[in-house]
């Protein structure tokens, strides 16, 4: 099967929709599959509900989204980058579910695993957990969380080989592993495709089982906070 | 004296022995690593790194290493990277030794405000309720008092909590105080600042 595409909007034909619920790879700017957000800004689609840790900047990653007010609603931990995020936050035109920013990733990994709820300690006794069922083990409370199920999931990756398996580069893999989990289909920007059997089957951080559609790209790989110190002088 | 945020992280620095896995918060607890002297500690970024390094120097970051506050940082030779299921798994599970966290306001009960302000902006927990929950122990270094000059150790929070019965130890600029059965106990006041002073400026109950 096929499943290297040409570009972005390529890859993400026949699978977008309106009102549908797409989980998105990336920590801040880090790791974000900015060439396919590029593309669904392109292909207009509306009512966009996002399972994404942040909602990026105002001119890059899913910012370029709420500019164009594609998104309804953000499933996310932190989205404090964004001035028109906030804008349409405080209007009431964007609905956001915070969820603790592991216990995203676990809804993630456990909606791709087939686990449809977990229980967790985190956010007990917080807002979190109000109208969650809550249940003893061994002496201690915990709350149930559901696991995420996406119609799409959008990742970025550092390599690829034909077959879909996936190296990502350093922090870069944050919730990209989660996220692809988690979709009925999982469409992968790549750094570079390489050849069949170039990548280390002990190396692959992502199996090409959980990879549908790939698109290799040229990335800006922005920078949120550049900070760096002096060489001291010898 | 009370301690300037630099005394204040070398009295959190403290906390830390030798082998431990640690996760910083963004602040004051990110000066921490600046006074771990010779024990060797491994410190955690919750996007997921183990062994987090320096700043880079100027023309060499990497857009691909940055830390949970998006900072651009180095890698070390004891470096591993995870995705954040695993990151968060590492937390959750008990294995990450301690936090040090900055905070809005702590409970004598240990309960713990530090994400949001009804009616303010509000950015997200981001990881700090998974933290919270999960690791080992729970160090808060912060202000003793708020810009008002209120107590920000309290008799109970009045902010959206983090983490219900959470804290273990605080790190104010007037001193150190244990959460107990009971109250706070003070531990250790900062150079030249009385119990008298410590007492007099702390709402929360104090058992010794």
């Amino acid at each position: 099967m096929k499943k290297v595409y040409s570009s972005a909007g390529e890859a993400l034909d026949g699978l977008l929709f309106d009102d549908m619920l797409i989980a998105a790879g990336g920590f801040g700017l880090c790791g974000i599959p900015e060439l396919l957000l590029s593309a669904i800004r392109d292909a207009g689609t509306k009512d966009l509900t996002f399972a994404s840790n942040n909602a990026g900047v105002d001119d890059f990653g899913i910012g370029i989204l709420l500019q164009t007010k594609q998104v309804r609603k953000m499933m996310s931990s932190y989205v404090g980058e964004n001035a028109e995020f906030m804008r349409q936050y405080l209007e009431g035109e964007l609905e956001v579910e915070f969820n603790p920013q592991g216990t995203l990733a676990e809804r993630m990994r456990a909606g791709g695993a087939g686990i449809p709820g977990f229980y967790t300690k985190t956010g007990v006794g917080t807002q979190i957990a109000e109208g969650k069922d809550h249940k003893e083990f061994d002496g201690e409370t915990y709350i149930m969380e559901r696991g995420i199920v996406a119609d799409l999931a959008i990742v970025k990756a550092w390599k690829a080989d034909d077959t879909g398996n996936l190296i990502f580069r350093k922090t870069a893999r944050n919730f990209n592993v989660p996220a692809a989990m988690c979709g009925k289909v999982c469409v992968a920007e790549v750094e570079e495709i390489v050849p069949r059997g170039s990548l280390d089957p002990d190396h692959i951080h992502l199996p090409g089982v959980y990879v549908h559609r790939i698109v290799q790209g040229t990335h800006e790989k922005r920078i949120e906070q550049r900070t760096t110190r002096k060489k001291e002088s010898a | 004296m009370p301690w300037d945020r630099n005394q204040m992280a070398a009295r959190a620095a403290e906390e830390l022995e030798d082998g431990m896995y640690v996760n910083l918060g963004i602040g004051i607890p990110t000066l921490v690593a600046n006074y771990t002297g010779d024990k060797d500690i491994t410190l955690q970024s919750e996007n997921g790194m183990l062994g987090m390094g320096a700043f880079p120097f100027e023309g060499e970051e990497d857009a691909d290493v940055i830390n949970a506050g998006k900072q651009t940082i180095t890698e070390l030779d004891r470096t591993s990277y995870f995705d954040s299921a695993t990151s968060f798994g590492m937390i959750r599970g008990g294995k990450i030794a301690c936090a040090i966290l900055g905070a809005m306001e702590v409970a004598e009960n240990g309960d713990l405000a530090n994400w949001m302000i009804p009616g303010k902006l509000v950015k997200g927990m981001g990881g700090a309720m998974d933290l919270v929950a999960g690791v080992k122990r729970v160090v808060v270094v912060m202000d003793h008092q708020n810009k008002k000059g209120e107590s920000k150790l309290l008799k109970s929070c009045t902010l959206p909590l983090t983490g219900a019965g959470v804290v273990d130890r605080v790190i104010t600029n007037l001193g150190v105080f244990d959460v107990v059965e009971g109250g706070l106990k003070i531990i250790e006041c900062a150079d030249g600042v009385t119990e008298e002073e410590l007492r007099a400026a702390t709402e929360a109950t104090i058992i010794n």
